[in-house]
């Protein structure tokens, strides 16, 4: 008995909507909070902790909070002596309101902010076209943002020349100083971090000693000293009558700090580039400059975008230790507003860290996703 | 070129004087190399002269040193003893002599080494125009033909992540024609590649031979190198050690090993 094992479909099968239960809010949910057991008791616990925070933070900063007022007495008690009734809880926004101004600029004199305004509309006005890749000239872009922008803003912001009056850096403050300290400290510590790192993989012993000393000497001291020492004991060293200002010691201090970290991730990634590459560029006679600048970093930098942009936000909030050095970065002077008597109650300090925290997220949140963003967009395909 | 060519030839001339052979002609020329690898002597007494438009293939078991000896000839390696001349300038650690070599000869590797960054064609403009100088309109053009030539002129704007082994290795020899070498180097090829795929890059090997490129080849294609080498060169244990044309390597080996090693690879 012979049986036909042979088989040719007749008719092709069509594509068929996806069975109910796999669709709809209940299908999803099933699918991402209660898949099993575990995930289940994760998802109730979330939910707890969700609505135990949410309404009562919701409550003191928009229902409850105090959005006008002239002094502390709009955001105290009758019994601490101002108009809220007894036990009233809620964020005042007419501190941070009426300080606003000095939260941004410090003591700069109320006079002079438009400078600090104009140079913060060039920097915006450069930094979005420099991000969004569609736009087109990012040469002459980059050449404007990091080279021209620094050295007018210089002059803008201290004055001196052109008729603008002097303002000397201990007059600045707040947000002004927290931006200029982190945009040099960025833009220093990624070219220098990648020399140093290129140089603590030379093959040229004495640069590579040297960079190795610098990298593990900074990496082993915290920042608060580094900023200590520019500020104490750099004067030190120096010959007497010289002395440079305590802003820019600042800012040595902090880019130094950020190089010796930046030199260790982009390190990171290049020891990720295989061999290989390096010897394909070789074998076509490009020279070291030339295989790096062309060939190996650019892919070790993409590979390392989350660990630079880590050390950026890192850096950004590391900028509130100037405070050491009796600087005032925003949290610094919505710290040392607390103790202004005119608006001094129980609910000021929570919401002036409360909004220096919103504004230090929103920053860092921004920088975050964006390296999000551009991770993305510089995949070539690598992966297969 | 020429100029620079008759000016490095003449200082060799001493040590050729008694042979005949114009210097002119010479591609590649090891006179008693080795190489250590710390204690390790992985090349012993190498000594190989390459004509112009001459092919060579090298075979031998795995750890033989092939690889070494070939990446000496563009200084992927650094070798500690005896001379390697190549095209009339001696490899030392005169770092412009080694990027004068490297513009002249082109290599090929076993896991083709592209820039998984740039494009097909950034890939093979890339060399020409910072190395050679040559604008870009002009390299782009000549990337063209040469991928045109290596059948894949339709890829050129796409990464090197997205193309298939075969075609990999087909832009690397592109990459490498694009700086216009006078010799080519291979390292094992089409070892990291399917079946169907060698036969695609050995063609363009063939037709790279039957043009006159001066060629070194480390291959264990057999079929390859009877069909295009004029000469073939075992190696075992660091040491070249037979050295014959394919007819003869193949059909009448004469050393032990040798005979040991082809008995292996053709069954
Ligand atoms: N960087 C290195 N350091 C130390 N030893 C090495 C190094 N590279 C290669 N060797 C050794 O040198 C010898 C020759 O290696 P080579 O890669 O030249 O062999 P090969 O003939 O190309 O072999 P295969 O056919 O497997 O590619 C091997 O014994 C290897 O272990
Ligand atoms: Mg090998």
């Amino acid at each position: 008995m012979s049986q036909d094992i042979g088989y040719v479909r007749t008719e092709m099968a069509l594509p068929q909507p996806a069975p109910l239960r796999e669709r709809g809010p209940l299908a999803w949910m099933r699918k991402n909070l209660f898949a099993n057991p575990f995930d289940s008791v994760l998802s109730i616990v979330g939910f707890f902790i969700v609505a135990m925070i949410v309404p009562p933070l919701f409550n003191w900063a928009i229902v409850n909070a105090q959005w006008t007022g002239t002094d502390r007495t709009f955001c105290a008690t009758v019994a601490q002596g101002g108009i809220q009734p007894d036990g009233w809880s809620g964020a005042c926004w007419a501190f941070v309101k009426a300080k606003f101004g000095q939260f941004m600029f410090g003591r700069y004199p109320l006079d002079e902010r438009w400078r600090v305004i104009l140079v913060a509309i060039m920097f915006v006005a450069l930094l979005v076209p420099l991000l969004v890749p569609r736009i087109p000239r990012k040469g002459l872009n980059s050449v404007l943002f990091f080279l021209v922008l620094p050295v007018v803003s210089y002059f803008l912001l201290i004055g001196g020349v052109f008729g603008l009056p002097h303002v000397e850096t201990p007059l600045w403050g707040g947000l002004l100083v927290t931006l200029t300290l982190s945009f040099v400290g960025i833009v220093v510590s990624l070219p220098f971090g990648i020399l140093l790192a290129l140089g603590r993989r030379s093959k040229m012993p004495v640069v590579k000693m040297l960079c190795v000393i610098f990298i593990e000497t900074v990496r082993g001291v915290p920042l608060i000293t580094v900023l200590f020492m520019a500020s104490v004991m750099l004067p030190l060293f120096l010959p007497a009558g010289v002395s440079f200002d305590k802003f820019l010691r600042a800012l040595i201090g902090v880019s130094l700090f950020a190089s010796a970290y930046m030199a260790e991730v982009v390190r990171g990634g290049l020891q990720a580039i295989p061999k290989g590459q390096y010897e394909g560029a070789d074998s076509l006679g490009l020279s070291y400059w030339q295989k790096m600048g062309l060939i190996v970093l650019p892919q070790a930098l993409k590979l390392v975008i989350p660990g630079i942009v880590n050390t950026f936000i890192g850096m950004f909030k590391d900028t509130s230790l100037v405070y050491i050095i009796s600087m005032f970065d925003l949290l610094g002077v919505v710290r040392q507003n607390f103790s202004d008597a005119a608006w001094a109650s129980p609910q000021t300090p929570a919401s002036g860290l409360v909004f220096a925290a919103l504004v230090f997220w929103i920053f860092c949140f921004g920088m975050s996703r964006y390296s999000i963003f551009m991770e993305r967009r510089l995949d070539t395909g690598h992966k297969r | 070129m020429a100029i620079e060519n008759a000016v490095s030839a003449d200082e060799i001339k001493v040590d050729r004087a008694k042979m005949h052979i114009s210097d002119t002609d010479v591609a590649i020329d090891i006179v008693g190399m080795h190489k250590w690898y710390g204690e390790f002597n992985v090349l012993k007494d190498i000594n190989l002269r390459v004509m112009r438009g001459e092919r060579i293939v090298i075979c031998g078991p795995s750890g033989s040193g092939k690889s070494t000896m070939i990446r000496c000839i563009n200084r992927l390696e650094e070798h500690q003893k005896g001379k390697i001349i190549v095209d009339g300038k001696e490899l030392t650690n005169d770092l412009k002599k080694i990027d004068e070599v490297r513009r002249e000869v082109g290599m090929v590797f076993q896991h083709f080494n592209l820039f998984p960054h740039l494009t097909i064609l950034e890939n093979c403009t890339l060399a020409p125009i910072w190395v050679r100088k040559t604008p870009k309109k002009q390299a782009e053009e000549q990337a063209m033909h040469f991928l045109r030539r290596v059948k894949i002129p339709e890829q050129a704007n796409k990464y090197p992540g997205q193309l298939s082994g075969g075609q990999q290795q087909r832009v690397a020899i592109a990459r490498s024609l694009c700086m216009n070498p006078r010799i080519m180097l291979f390292d094992e090829p089409t070892s990291a590649l399917d079946p169907e795929m060698i036969k695609e890059v050995l063609e363009t090997m063939v037709g790279l031979a039957e043009e006159g490129m001066t060629m070194l080849c480390v291959t264990h294609e057999m079929g390859f190198a009877r069909k295009v080498a004029n000469r073939v060169i075992f190696m075992d244990q660091g040491q070249i050690v037979e050295e014959n044309t394919p007819g003869e390597f193949f059909d009448n080996p004469r050393h032990e090993r040798t005979k040991l090693f082809l008995s292996q690879i053709l069954h």
